[in-house]
Formats: structure tokens, sequence, C-alpha cells
């Protein structure tokens, strides 16, 4: 189990994940050593997968940002598998989440422009299988992004 | 636009999947010097392609495993004013992350919780407590999964 020391280092790392080592000790309250030996721990429990870096896809040109909301045919027993199985091969998904509620399956999709998007929508996305219902939300800012977890 | 070629894509894809790869290490697999190496990754730095470093932990194991995507519609909108529910909304400690969108719903939230109990006292207690919201529309997360996205 996770004790108060392991939560203490996890909260530090979610508030400011570039923190150097260092530095991350002393906030945390613990020597560098015993910080380097909870983090192995952590990773070798599988507590903690890695640090990613976030891609900022505007910066690359892409400038369309929209999540599709989608309801599958559930009456295909296979829906849940091709339809992801397809989504896999379309590069500009960046997401595919799925859900118990109204909506089945979630995809965030980039795109350059406007006519990038409609392109990708028409000829990559509509054609995807066993799709009964779909709708789009058009992303405009992002007010908070911080997947920190209250600990 | 940040000009790319086939080994900054490749530089991207690793840091994106280990930001704390050290410039000799992906060097190597690419067969770089770690100098050019370096060069190259504080030339994508300075071009703003990544936007932050996000901690990759396991919720469960930590205690939540409950992630609801809530879709909110505010009631009134004009005279609600849209700051005071982004400042509110922001200031929720389980409230991950909030993003504007335009379509059947004004916001899009990611909210974590210790269990469906826990997630129920959170909207009842401080989700529909905020100024102006409206209709809500909840989906459990059951699986999620990140693509590398379109890096050739």
């Amino acid at each position: 189990m996770l004790d108060d020391t392991d939560r203490r280092i996890l909260r530090h790392m979610m508030a400011e994940p570039d923190m150097a080592g260092g530095a991350l000790a002393e906030r945390a309250g613990v020597t560098a050593s015993t910080l380097a030996r909870r983090l192995e721990r952590l990773r070798a429990r599988g507590v903690l997968h890695g640090l990613r870096g976030v891609i900022d896809w505007r910066a690359l040109g892409y400038e369309v940002e929209v999540s599709l909301r989608v309801t599958l045919d559930k009456t295909q027993p296979r829906a849940f598998d091709e339809f992801i199985a397809a989504a896999r091969e379309v590069p500009e998904v960046l997401e595919i989440q799925t859900f118990l509620g109204q909506v089945d399956v979630r995809l965030s999709v980039i795109a350059r422009d406007m006519a990038h998007y409609q392109q990708l929508y028409r000829e990559r996305l509509l054609t995807l299988p066993h799709i009964a219902d779909i709708e789009a939300l058009m992303h405009v800012a992002r007010v908070k992004d911080r997947e920190a977890l209250p600990l | 636009m940040i000009a790319l070629d086939d080994t900054d894509r490749a530089l991207i894809r690793a840091l994106a999947q280990d930001a704390t790869a050290s410039a000799g290490a992906l060097g190597r697999d690419l067969g770089l010097s770690q100098p050019a190496c370096w060069r190259r990754i504080k030339r994508l730095r300075e071009a703003g392609v990544f936007r932050a470093t996000r901690l990759d932990v396991d919720t469960a194991a930590l205690g939540f495993g409950v992630t609801v995507f809530l879709g909110v519609k505010l009631a009134t909108k004009g005279r609600v004013s849209l700051e005071d529910f982004e400042r509110a909304v922001s200031a929720i400690p389980e409230v991950q992350t909030v993003e504007h969108v335009l379509g059947a719903y004004d916001y899009r939230l990611r909210v974590v919780a210790r269990d469906l109990s826990d997630f129920e006292r959170v909207l009842r207690r401080r989700i529909m407590t905020l100024p102006g919201v409206g209709n809500l529309d909840a989906n459990v997360l059951l699986s999620e999964e990140r693509r590398p996205g379109p890096l050739g």
C-alpha cells in the first residue's frame, strides 16, 4: 500500500511534473536517495507509468480539435471491437475512450483546418463501422488541464 | 509553424512517451551525437511543441476507481458570467480538465472520484451548485487509449 511519503511525492510530482529530482526531494521532505528508491518502487508496482510529453498539436499546424461522441449499433456483437480497431487506423485520432452511458465511444480528432476536418469526417470517420449516431463537439479552449489527483 | 524532418518526428514520438529521456540515449537510438540531439530537442521545445508534461499514473491503484466525463450546459447563458463559472469549476480538486466546447454542451469536464458514491457527492455538492449550471450529461469512463497522432 501507499504511505504518506509516497502520496506526498506523487502530489508534488503531479503539481509540477517538470521539477528536477533535487527540488522534488526537497519539496517532498525526503533525501535524494529515498526519493529514487520510492520512485523505483512505485514504478515496479505499476503505480507510476512515467512522465509523458504532451504535444501541442497547434504548434505542429493542427488548428482544429473535435470531440466525436459515437453511439454504436449494439445489435452487432463485434461493434465495439471492430469500430475501435478501425478508428486506430486513422492517424488524426488522438484518443479513444469507451463509456457507460448515453455515449458509447468518444474519439478526439485533430485536423489542420476546417477543410481538412471535413475531408477526414467524410472519408475516414463517417465510414467507420457500426455507427448508429454521431455528434460533434468543437473544442474552443482549454480552461483547466491538470490531470492531478486530489491525493 | 516549425518545419520537421523524420528525425524530429521520431524525437517528438520518443519524448511524448518518456519526457525524461536524455539527449544521449535518444541520440544513440536515432544515430545522432549527444550535442546534435540536444540541439534538436532544444529547438522543438522552444517552438512550443510540448505544452506540458503529464505524470502517467494508475489512477485506480491510487484509490480513484471512477472517471466520469460530464457535459455541462449553462442554464442562463448571457446572464451568468463565463469567467465566474470557469473560475469556480476549475477550483474543484476532483475536476481534472475543463474544456470550453461548441455543440450540444458548453463545457466538457473530466472528473475523478474514489467510487460512484464519492462521485455522487462531488456531483451534488460541488458541480450542481456551480453558478449557472443547467443540463448535465454524465458518461462513466470504461477504457481509454491515447494514440501517437499524425507523426508520420
